[in-house]
């Protein structure tokens, strides 16, 4: 079975496909395995493929001649992925300290959902996310999976500066600031652990499809965890996850 | 190592090349020169490799000293350059001694000004790239006191030092070509004939993110699921505003993306200053 595709001429080296314009987790695999598949395909001229919620940009090497023999090659391609490889992902778990130093709109997402600030914590680290893709930021997980108890518009005004680390809720969706940024979500704990480095050519450990556990620790953990990140000892606990 | 230092710095000067590849699905956005035009021409007239790294100074330019021999060659918007207080030209080879001091007066035409030197500037590299951005590189921009290492001038070529002749249209042609973008057709036929040839006047909002105008256009567009946008991409937000995104944008957007420019247009575009009125042409 597959999804009925949309395939469009983008800029004058790419093609964007687009699924039904929806988020969930079926899209979001069959968006993976086709970038997988094309990935894994003998078409020389794509030098990379970006992914979000329910579409794929196809980008060439060079200005695209043929655009409609070239979405032709694509469909071939979309329409022959069920001899794909099984994809695997990685199930994360993210240490997140939730006292109300850095969770700075705890208490106000209790008093408007009327819930105590340890259902809060209970509820977010309940349930297993999907990082749907990465973007906004260098190294920001958007997550899908939030438990629509803890659903919370995001502020009217953004503050200008978050906290490197902070966990965070913006309506449907939750994510981690990478590094200091302005940002209009709420925030509601901090991760000690590195979500962006530069230094390295795979510069975030989590990518699209990968699967998040919130792990809550108390302030102790989590000092002894941002020292033994500094110091390059931390090692982050994950588990294979098969499609 | 030979140096360049930095004795003061103009509005906005960061080193670029042609920016990063393959890592867009982790967020990092594709940053590089926003002229390719002048910064191909500034590499090609030392007989640097394209992807070689250069300055790009917005506005004014900054006060260079250099402990070295090389060579420089000058591009993109005309902000008098000087070499030890006598005046040089944009568009040549210029040889250049140790002690040196490189510095530029007020501009003239366009907003982008490059500086290449012989081999381009071997500074830090992160994710592929000596692209400056916050959180990759360790600095986000060019300061005073700033030491950039370079080649060696061993190699000081036999260049042909004659200025070339640069199409002036680059800096004063206001049309910028657009291709229709995946949301053109979601508008209503009025909107869509309103939008085909479309004078803007650039604000002073623009920088090397996105470029944003004074006009509005009133739409009802609905915002779309977050989805994958490139530098070039023109979004038309609620209020009506038109965004086109450059170099340094995110990798991804949720505002409806009406048009995309064509590559020339995205080098034009980052030539024009706030104030100055650009033409948006779509073919029907």
């Amino acid at each position: 079975m597959g999804y009925n595709l949309t395939y469009r001429h983008f800029s004058e080296r790419s093609i964007l496909v687009e699924w039904p314009s929806d988020i969930n987790e079926n899209i979001l695999r069959d968006v993976l395995g086709f970038k997988n598949r094309l990935e894994h395909s003998n078409i020389k001229d794509i030098v990379q493929i970006n992914s979000a919620y329910s579409s794929l940009l196809v980008i060439y090497v060079s200005t695209i001649d043929n655009v409609y023999d070239e979405i032709k090659r694509l469909k071939v391609e979309y329409s022959s992925r069920d001899c794909l490889d099984r994809l695997v992902f990685k199930l994360w778990e993210i240490p997140v300290c939730y006292d109300k130093e850095f969770g700075i709109d705890l208490e106000e997402i209790s008093e408007e959902k009327n819930c105590s600030i340890s259902q809060i914590i209970q509820l977010h680290s309940q349930p297993i996310y999907t990082v749907y893709f990465v973007g906004f930021l260098p190294g920001f997980l958007y997550l899908g999976g939030l438990d629509k108890g803890l659903h919370f518009p995001r502020k009217v005004s953004p503050r200008l500066q978050i906290k490197k680390g902070a966990v965070a809720i913006g309506g449907a969706q939750a994510g981690i600031y990478p590094n200091a940024s302005p940002g209009g979500w709420n925030i509601i704990g901090n991760s000690p652990l590195e979500f962006f480095n530069p230094n390295h050519d795979i510069p975030c450990f989590a990518k699209a499809g990968d699967n998040i556990k919130f792990i809550p620790v108390d302030r102790d953990v989590y000092n002894q965890i941002l020292m033994d990140v500094q110091n390059g000892r931390y090692h982050i606990k994950s588990q294979d996850v098969y499609d | 190592m030979y140096m360049i230092e930095v004795l003061t710095s103009g509005v906005f000067d960061t080193i670029q090349d042609k920016g990063r590849f393959g890592v867009q699905n982790f967020g990092v956005p594709y940053s590089g020169v926003m002229d390719s035009y002048a910064s191909n021409l500034a590499n090609s007239i030392l007989g640097n490799a394209q992807e070689a790294a250069l300055i790009e100074s917005t506005f004014t330019g900054p006060k260079l000293k250099f402990h070295i021999n090389t060579m420089i060659s000058i591009t993109g918007a005309q902000m008098q350059p000087a070499l030890n207080g006598i005046a040089i030209k944009n568009n040549t080879a210029i040889s250049v001694n140790s002690n040196d001091i490189l510095s530029f007066g007020k501009l003239q035409y366009g907003l982008r000004m490059y500086i290449a030197v012989l081999g381009g500037f071997l500074t830090e590299e992160k994710l592929f790239s000596r692209s400056m951005y916050t959180n990759i590189t360790s600095k986000f921009r060019l300061q005073r006191g700033d030491m950039l290492p370079i080649h060696s001038s061993d190699a000081r070529r036999s260049i042909t030092f004659s200025a070339i002749k640069i199409d002036s249209d680059h800096f004063h042609n206001p049309l910028i070509d657009v291709l229709k973008g995946p949301e053109f057709d979601k508008l209503s036929p009025l909107q869509q004939e309103a939008l085909y040839d479309i004078e803007l006047t650039v604000s002073n909002e623009s920088n090397r993110m996105a470029y944003q105008f004074n006009e509005r256009f009133k739409n009802d567009l609905a915002p779309i699921i977050t989805s994958l946008v490139l530098p070039g991409t023109v979004q038309l937000t609620p209020s009506g505003q038109l965004i086109i995104l450059m170099k340094d944008c995110q990798t991804t957007g949720g505002y409806p993306r009406i048009f995309q420019l064509t590559s020339a247009s995205l080098n034009r575009l980052s030539q024009k200053i706030f104030g100055d009125k650009t033409r948006l042409k779509c073919k029907k």
